[in-house]
């Protein structure tokens, strides 16, 4: 009995797993990657899990669109309001990541690298 | 009218950065968004006067959708009083950044310069304004990558690099408030922050709000740059344009410590956030070190831009050690800080933006001399620099004595120690300026100098002269907070 509690944990909360490794992957890309392209990518994976985070629990298995009908009155239907939070948090992260390209564009033009370790180190900070 | 005054402090500025980005003639979008700005600081001055004067908070219902399922613009005290304060600094900075921003930004950019600057203001007006989490989220990405933009936009190649630099940190703080958010949101099925305090009540102690609270917190923090988070901070203050520089530090860390009070003191509560977790002695150790470390750190900077922002990451250490004393004197010596570091960091930000516009560049070593050359621009620094070291007759004293007598109400006369000795750090890091500029000669092959143009001296002078009258008349200040210190503390105490 034991090992199917277990078993129902990990698999129940199997999107959560997900997000979890969504977020810890992306963290990582940020901090263990130096080409700052791959960074961006690093954070929109991040930002991904956060997509998931909020989508996920909105759906009920058996859920309809949140529509009344008249002569059913009773439908259970799925919580519309975390889609369409995540469309604007979508929206938002297309927009990091789209100005995220364009600096990374700038820094390639003023330093001729995109290392993030020999834009910065080559740098008088002071 | 009066009724729509929440929604036309956001909507107005978002227009006009609209037709700001169409335009982009300089003369034009400058007016516009000096037209603008003021509107806002005006519409913020009178919400402030009304819920003054009949006690009772402004609730807009966006788009006639009541709350908690509609979007809750809310204006109470406190957030009338941050509201004045981003207006306030935004308007004053169009008027005295105008000729810098002629002189530091190419001719093509300046059109998208005043766009982007309209869309921080909103964006920082809205996270106050806004009653809804979620919508807070959206508000602070608005002004993040405007904010991203506008650093950018500076003249060395180093100033994109820090624009990056923030964006990476900037996102991944975003992006932890929004999966906190997410978390209570799973929770308690709300985005309202009224209806989430009150639904989160039974919930505080498990694992998910918990866990909430955490993202949120450490979400906020990177935004407000507290140590050991605030590795962006100086590259992005040193090497963005001046007058980007002067709006940032006087309104942009601020405002995310307005919505970090917000979420301890209102959402979790007093008596849980504050009594029940670790999270006061935490911010203190991090304030403490935050007041240390970057006072420290601002001794050793060349680059005087550079200086002023890790003296910056100090006083954010100020502002947050009030919220860790947790009591009415500490909290409203952090609100009257918020205020008061603002008028002087915005002040010395402008002075310093003249100084790089008639040397070119902002290094100590070649200030030598400067006093003798620019003494309006030079003077004013000093009186700035005694406001920061906090000597009586100045705001720098008014909001040090309160944290002071904050700490001594929790016997924390350690407390009080080191805010004295944090103090001889700044008179060590101004006073290097000062010798600099009044005790050194300029070498004679150096070009000659003259003082800034008058918008740009006679802007900063009223913030500098405000820095002294605020020292001897804190009835604005100290009351406004005080009152608002009511509202954060309201249900607990």
């Amino acid at each position: 009995m034991e090992g199917l509690n277990e078993l129902a944990f990990v698999l129940g909360g199997v999107n959560h797993w997900i997000t979890v490794f969504l977020i810890m992957a992306g963290l990582y890309i940020i901090v263990s990657r130096s080409n700052m392209i791959k960074k961006l990518v690093g954070l929109s994976i991040f930002q991904t899990s956060v997509y998931l985070l909020y989508v996920s629990p909105g759906k009920i298995i058996g859920g309809t669109a949140p529509i009344i009908i008249a002569n059913a009155p009773d439908q259970m239907y799925s919580n519309p309001l975390p889609h369409v939070l995540i469309l604007t948090a979508i929206v938002v992260g297309v927009a990091t990541l789209a100005l995220g390209l364009a600096l990374v564009v700038r820094i390639n033009e003023a330093y001729g690298s995109i290392e993030e370790d020999e834009v910065y180190s080559g740098e008088d900070w002071n | 009218m009066l009724d729509q005054l929440p929604a036309i402090i956001i909507a107005v500025p978002l227009i006009a950065a609209a037709v700001c980005a169409i335009i982009r003639n300089e003369t034009i979008c400058w007016l516009i968004a000096l037209v603008v700005a003021f509107v806002s600081f005006v519409g913020s001055a009178t919400m402030l006067g009304q819920v003054q004067q009949y006690g009772e908070d402004i609730s807009y219902k966006l788009g006639g959708w009541a709350p908690p399922a509609g979007i809750e613009y809310k204006v109470d005290l406190l957030a009338g009083y941050v509201l004045v304060l981003v207006s306030l600094i935004a308007t004053a900075v169009l008027i005295y950044g105008r000729q810098s921003v002629k002189v530091e930004i190419k001719k093509s950019m300046q059109g998208w310069y005043y766009t982007m600057y309209l869309l921080c203001m909103c964006g920082l007006l809205g996270i106050v304004i806004t009653g809804d989490a979620f919508n807070a989220f959206v508000f602070m990405e608005i002004s993040s990558l405007s904010m991203y933009t506008l650093i950018a936009l500076g003249k060395d190649r180093r100033a994109v690099a820090a624009a990056y630099q923030y964006l990476i940190l900037g996102t991944i703080g975003a992006t932890m408030y929004v999966i906190g958010v997410g978390l209570l949101f799973t929770l308690t099925g709300t985005l309202n922050l009224a209806d989430l305090a009150v639904r989160l009540g039974p919930m505080l102690d498990t694992p998910a709000a918990i866990a909430g609270m955490a993202f949120i917190i450490v979400g906020l923090s990177l935004k407000i740059a507290l140590f050991p988070l605030h590795l962006w901070l100086p590259n992005a203050y040193a090497f963005a344009p001046s007058a980007v520089t002067a709006f940032l530090a006087a309104t942009a860390t601020k405002v995310s410590i307005y919505l970090l009070m917000r979420y301890l003191y209102t959402v979790f509560g007093f008596g849980f956030a504050i009594e029940q977790t670790p999270i006061p002695e935490v911010v203190m150790v991090l304030s403490l070190l935050a007041i240390f470390a970057g006072s420290f750190t601002a001794i050793f900077q060349e680059n005087v831009k550079r200086m002023l922002a890790y003296s910056s990451v100090a006083q954010i250490g100020y502002i947050t050690l009030g919220i860790a004393l947790a009591n009415a004197t500490g909290l409203t010596g952090s609100l009257v800080h918020i205020f008061n570091h603002a008028v002087m960091k915005g002040a010395l930000f402008m002075l310093v933006g003249g100084i790089a516009m008639q040397i070119g560049t902002v290094r100590l070593s070649d200030m030598a001399g400067a006093g003798k050359a620019m003494p309006l621009t030079m003077f004013g620094f000093v009186l700035g620099g005694f406001s920061m070291l906090g000597v009586p007759g100045t705001v720098g004293f008014v909001s040090k004595w309160y944290l002071a007598m904050g700490a001594l109400e929790n016997g924390w006369w350690w407390v009080v120690a080191l805010l004295m000795l944090s103090s001889l750090l700044v008179l060590v890091y101004m006073g290097r300026v000062i010798e600099v500029a009044f005790f050194r000669e300029r070498p004679a092959d150096a070009v000659p100098l003259k003082e800034a143009p008058k918008s740009m001296i006679m802007t900063a002078w009223v913030f500098i002269l405000a820095c002294v009258y605020l020292g001897f008349d804190t009835s604005f200040t100290v009351g406004v907070a005080e009152q608002a210190v009511n509202v954060l503390l309201g249900g607990a105490q």
